[in-house]
């Protein structure tokens, strides 16, 4: 086990676990997104971390460089950073729609509401 | 605001770790829009929250598995920058010495996007549509009267940061352009390119109000651009069928397959460009209309 | 044109989404998504031909082959998947025109569209690619559709309903993309193919491990399996009935696919249920499903939802099926992926048509309805009776193939207790029998016509197609028993 060889990969989880824990545990809904875009954040520290090679560089062809770092991960992670920024903005937009249907964004406001409407119809 | 911030450090780890593109895009997207969607939506919703958690002790538990999950799977993995690890010597390898020879381009990270997985890139830009339409379906058309009209913005009254604010647009725009043609050689490419050039429009919509943006950019010819940007890329592939290649197979459109690689990145990556320039533009003008109504209505 | 084929299906809705946004008019828009639906449907039907004769088909994407490139993989399971996708899209674009102009206001129809186009793309790259990150990609192409469908419904509870599949569905997918990430870590690839034989070598470690556990959490979330399937009720309750229509048969098969894509033909039958105690999980919490969704559809009176938790309760079975781990099992879960997407249609296609004249989904607004739209009834009936597993309907095949599948591993109490699944479902449909045929018509309304024909036509192709291939199981059966053996095969 060597931990200090992986301490990126600690550094990584608890972000990850702290994101994560924002999206479960909170009930304002902005807060869940937030929790939501650190959580993938992490998760592409993961894979960048995992691209480098020591002593390489960004991979960008030099005659002066011989080493490295993998590209492929760069690529995954910059579709994986569109994804996350399209999921933020239509979560962001069902946010604005619901404060303007039920006038909170928070969680349990909102499922009081619709308990009460649910008892009447 | 801290989210900026946030943003800003993971962008300055990846530029650590050599990944300049990634960084560059962290940057734009998430200092940049990410942080200003949520203002915005923020000043809609109020800032402060109802501060009782929700179910936080089974919300603990479950995290709690799922670290220690992660945590019992580091332990079999390749040491950090080690330069034996699968991902090093698989696959990644051939990018690194063969994209010299098949497409000629510096920058390995713009060959492996914009030709060896290309069509990766092609669904990142339908995700970037698709994200668009969804705003578009469901902040565009608003019930409530158009209230905010003429009103000039409140950055309007700096007199500087309007003065200043004005002569840095074209500059950005062209910085954009930069970024958009020089993918090929240093970090950059469409998608930062167009992350950067819808910033200018912010920017003046900043400064001038949304709705007098909204004149200079006409919404209906930025939307038809959008679905244009997808479209001038999935031509790109079917041209490159009709020339009797596979979808999106560069090496067909030209003579010398080196020039068709370039003349297929090129004209892709301006797909992109366009595509995600447009929709950040629409994604911001359609939320800052929105709320500026919602908050019109309750000032 | 014949070897672009793969290409080809996922390109048509893709290429149509924009073409849709910039056409603009809805009458257009309308015809052109349809064209679009009906031309990737005769696309599969070809596929599914050209596989049976060629056998598996790989086209390289880009020029460059596998795995420095991206490669789609069509062979007898996805093709199958195929034709069921786009064959239940066209039907329900068929109903969708009036249904939709009930429903929703008139400039978000070409909204509709063109997100239904790009959710239609989504599910067919999911299925075509051969690479694991593509899958990635288009699921999330798929779900980001889905979330802007269902927040179109006109109740407000849609936009909450969608929001939580929103937060849910990105922790599954952001699950998915950890597993493909660790995957990646420690084999070096991103292709299927390529990743079934590099696994085996670092099967033991603790990394691939916890890739596996990752990625069949993040897809079990996806597909809706108890517990993670608290999504669902409310997004197929609230969403505009089309998109229900389409939603409830397609997304969650293709989720199932991926899940039985990657045990068989990327980690191997043997690791997986090896390894975990993927089976008996898999049978537990398929089993749960059953029980706890039924006896809430009992109690539902949105119509809409007591389906969709009908639909929790299905997928139940699906997952079973699989935890079996045997050919019989496997072959039952491919029959009831088909199966269930015809009865689903047809419910969902009739309660559209419903609520284009009845205006309501609760279960008081039934009433008397057996004798003022019999044709909608009817259809709900034989769907509700296909649900049940009663002999002539497809769902009686899916059910004696998974009973058989617990009888052969001799996993008798089992059994038993699919068979008291299916009297729940006689409960729940009987409620809504009795409430339509033995009631009298509320007084106070004019008597409502019988659904539109738009809508009546192709609700009518699927509940004929339940009971035909009820009968005549050839296609189907043979189909999913080919699949079966193969991917148990490839598995060795």
């Amino acid at each position: 086990m060597n931990f200090l060889e992986q301490y990126n990969y600690w550094i990584v989880i608890i972000l990850m676990m702290s994101g994560f824990y924002i999206v479960i545990a909170h009930g304002n809904l902005i807060k869940k997104m937030i929790g939501l875009t650190v959580f993938q954040t992490s998760v592409f520290i993961l894979y960048i971390s995992m691209s480098k090679v020591t002593a390489g560089t960004a991979p960008i062809l030099n005659e002066a460089y011989k080493v490295y770092s993998n590209p492929l991960p760069h690529v995954l992670i910059l579709t994986a950073i569109v994804v996350g920024i399209a999921t933020t903005a239509l979560g962001l937009a069902l946010v604005v729609r619901i404060k303007e249907a039920y006038g909170s964004v928070e969680e349990d406001l909102i499922q009081e509401k619709d308990l009460q409407q649910e008892g009447s119809e | 605001m801290l989210m900026g911030v946030y943003s800003l450090l993971t962008a300055s780890f990846f530029v650590l770790m050599d990944a300049v593109d990634v960084a560059f895009t962290e940057a734009a997207v998430g200092a940049g829009i990410s942080t200003i969607l949520m203002v915005t939506v923020l000043s809609m919703a109020g800032r402060f929250e109802n501060r009782q958690l929700h179910h936080p002790r089974i919300a603990l538990f479950v995290v709690l598995i799922t670290g220690v999950m992660l945590v019992y799977g580091t332990f079999d993995m390749p040491a950090f920058g080690d330069l034996n690890a699968p991902v090093q010597t698989h696959v990644a390898p051939y990018y690194l010495q063969q994209s010299a020879q098949d497409i000629d381009i510096p920058n390995v990270v713009t060959s492996v996007l914009a030709s060896y997985r290309g069509f990766d890139t092609f669904g990142e830009v339908v995700v970037v549509f698709t994200a668009v339409i969804g705003v578009l379906a469901m902040l565009e058309f608003s019930r409530k009267p158009d209230t905010t009209g003429d009103e000039p913005a409140p950055m309007y009254q700096h007199k500087i940061l309007r003065i200043v604010g004005k002569i840095l647009i074209p500059p950005i725009m062209l910085f954009a352009l930069y970024v958009q043609f020089h993918g090929e050689y240093g970090p950059g490419g469409g998608f930062q390119a167009g992350v950067i050039f819808a910033a200018a429009i912010i920017l003046h919509a900043m400064l001038f109000g949304v709705e007098s943006t909204r004149k200079a950019v006409s919404m209906p010819v930025v939307k038809v651009l959008a679905a244009v940007g997808v479209l001038i890329y999935g031509s790109v592939g079917v041209v490159a069928m009709l020339n009797g290649g596979r979808f999106l197979e560069y090496n067909a459109l030209a003579e010398n397959p080196i020039t068709g690689q370039h003349v297929g990145i090129i004209i892709i990556e301006l797909g992109v460009g366009i595509t995600v320039a447009t929709a950040m533009m629409l994604i911001f003008l359609t939320f800052a209309r929105r709320v500026g109504k919602a908050n019109g209505d309750s000032a | 044109m014949i070897e672009h084929l793969p290409i080809l299906q996922v390109i048509i809705p893709l290429l149509a989404a924009p073409i849709c946004l910039i056409l603009r008019e809805a009458r257009l828009v309308r015809w052109f998504t349809f064209i679009a639906s009906a031309l990737a449907f005769v696309n599969s039907i070809l596929l599914l031909q050209q596989v049976q004769t060629q056998g598996t088909i790989s086209y390289s994407l880009g020029g460059w082959d596998a795995p420095i490139g991206i490669e789609y993989r069509i062979d007898l399971l996805n093709a199958y998947l195929l034709i069921l996708v786009t064959s239940i899209s066209t039907l329900a674009l068929l109903a969708a025109g009036p249904s939709l102009r009930k429903e929703l206001s008139e400039r978000k129809e070409t909204y509709f569209y063109v997100a239904y186009l790009l959710c239609l793309t989504g599910l067919l790259g999911i299925l075509a690619t051969g690479d694991a990150f593509n899958v990635f990609v288009f699921l999330e192409i798929s779900s980001l559709a889905s979330y802007t469908m269902i927040a179109m419904g006109r109740d407000r509870r849609a936009l909450w309903a969608s929001y939580q599949y929103l937060i849910m569905g990105t922790i599954g997918a952001t699950f998915i993309l950890i597993g493909i990430g660790l995957m990646y870590m420690m084999t070096g690839t991103l292709n299927m193919y390529d990743l079934a034989e590099r696994l085996p070598e670092v099967q033991q470690t603790k990394t691939v491990f916890t890739a596996f556990a990752f990625f069949v959490v993040g897809v079990c979330l996806k597909l809706a399996l108890f517990p993670l399937h608290l999504w669902l009720p409310n997004a197929y309750a609230y969403a505009p009935s089309i998109a229900t229509v389409f939603l409830a048969a397609t997304a969650t098969k293709v989720a199932i696919y991926v899940l039985l894509r990657f045990i068989f033909s990327v980690y191997g039958f043997e690791f997986s249920f090896s390894h975990l105690p993927l089976q008996e999980i898999l049978v537990a919490l398929g089993l749960m499903g059953v029980f706890a969704a039924s006896i809430v559809a009992i109690y539902q009176d949105n119509v809409k939802r007591l389906f969709a938790y009908s639909s929790v309760a299905q997928i139940g079975y699906m997952i079973l099926g699989l935890g079996v781990g045997s050919k019989t099992g496997l072959t039952a879960t491919l029959l009831h992926l088909f199966n269930h997407a015809l009865m689903k249609g047809a419910i969902f296609l009739a309660l559209a048509g419903l609520i284009y004249r009845v205006g309501s989904v609760n279960l008081k607004a039934f009433s008397g309805l057996g004798k003022q739209m019999p044709w909608t009834m009817a259809a709900i009936v034989v769907g509700g009776l296909s649900l049940i597993g009663v002999p002539l309907t497809v769902g009686f095949v899916s059910k004696w193939y998974l009973v058989l599948a617990l009888l052969e591993s001799n996993w008798w109490p089992i059994a038993v207790l699919v068979l008291i699944g299916s009297l729940l479902a006689v409960i729940y449909v009987w409620r809504i029998v009795e409430v339509a045929y033995f009631r009298k018509a509320m007084q106070d309304s004019a008597p409502y016509k019988e659904a539109p024909l738009m809508i009546l036509i192709p609700t009518w192709i699927l509940v004929l197609a339940n009971i035909y291939f009820g009968i005549d199981t050839g296609f189907t059966v043979g189909l999913s028993e080919q699949i079966a053996a193969s991917l148990f095969e490839v598995a060795k």
